[in-house]
């Protein structure tokens, strides 16, 4: 693993790159963009301790991030079928909910700030660390979660003043066919999106 | 179908202390019966969502709310097979206290061949009002 010093360093670096160069991130190529967002994402989702613990990861195409859940023995609720237990699914549907919340709450503050420096960016990806609080999370189970890797992509359908709504959905092969959605609302607060 | 002997009720409470993700967590079932449900969530430091404050993640109460829900469907009558959400709305009231133990007690309020109706809540015992409450409906058993 990468000492955190470290990592943090790197981020610092690219960061400095591409803020003094243009002051947005378009110069950067598409896909060493994709490879810094995610690095980004990292870094916040390792603080979060039940995240690490189901081993959820992601990528990152544009603005979309799609979170992963591995498939683990633990995980069956049923061993029966055998099928993931409606906990887990949950637990996936409100992580990557609030991933991509956050991630939305980021963009939105970067491109309504001018000046951008690095000491604003340092507190911003404090910000990033700082969490919505999940008011309300209704699910539907829609098919059975089979024993295999599962994907998730969330749409954030406002950011309020005070509280903000996301749809997520979770696939295993066609995201055409979600085998469940969820639906909730956050509370965000002023100081994570000044 | 195959089993339509009904299940009895120590061979679900057996099904549901034995469920891998459960296990996972560390949840027990401590009463269990008549449609009713009550389950026990130590506190883990791995369980955590907000590393700030040390509450626990919303989805690890998901889990408890839905596993105490679905062991009270199985005892609202004879299941002859076993049940599945079909949706569940948790509504969180306020973060859990850091280090005390979650109790979710669950109970069926309407039972019909098709759907089982139930409702829980989750408590850490140092107020009254509940961490979260949950609402969900099952597929029916019987």
């Amino acid at each position: 693993m990468v000492p955190k010093k470290h990592l943090l360093q790197r981020l610092l670096a690219h960061l400095q790159v591409l803020f003094n160069l243009s002051g947005n991130l378009t110069l950067l190529k598409n896909h060493e963009l994709d490879q810094f967002k995610k690095e980004i994402l990292e870094t916040f989702a390792k603080q979060i301790p039940f995240c690490n613990t189901l081993g959820i990861g992601f990528d990152c195409l544009g603005n979309e991030i799609t979170t992963h859940l591995p498939f683990k023995k633990e995980f069956i609720g049923n061993p029966a079928i055998p099928a993931l237990h409606g906990g887990v699914i949950g637990s996936f549907l409100e992580i990557s909910a609030i991933i991509q919340l956050s991630w939305s709450i980021f963009l939105e503050k970067k491109n309504n700030g001018d000046n951008f420096n690095i000491k604003k960016l340092k507190e911003e990806s404090l910000v990033l660390q700082r969490l919505p609080k999940t008011i309300d999370l209704t699910i539907d189970y829609l098919n059975v979660g089979r024993s295999s890797e599962s994907f998730a992509r969330a749409k954030v359908n406002k950011i309020g003043r005070r509280y903000a709504s996301v749809s997520v959905k979770t696939w295993q092969d066609d995201p055409n066919n979600p085998f469940a959605l969820a639906s909730a609302h956050f509370l965000v607060t002023n100081s994570m999106k000044l | 179908m195959i089993d339509e002997i009904p299940i009895p009720s120590e061979q679900v409470k057996l099904f549901f202390m034995n469920l891998p993700f459960s296990k996972f967590l560390g949840l027990k079932l401590s009463r269990l019966g008549d449609g009713k449900a009550v389950m026990i969530l130590n506190y883990r430091k791995d369980l955590v969502g907000d590393p700030k404050t040390g509450v626990l993640h919303g989805g690890v109460i998901t889990t408890l709310l839905d596993s105490c829900c679905g062991a009270a469907v199985m005892t609202a009558g004879d299941p002859k097979t076993s049940t599945a959400t079909i949706d569940l709305r948790i509504d969180y009231m306020r973060p859990a206290k850091p280090d005390t133990t979650i109790t979710a007690e669950a109970m069926c309020y309407k039972v019909t061949n098709s759907v089982v109706f139930v409702k829980a809540s989750a408590q850490d015992g140092t107020k009254k009002t509940p961490v979260a409450t949950a609402t969900g409906a099952f597929t029916s058993p019987f």
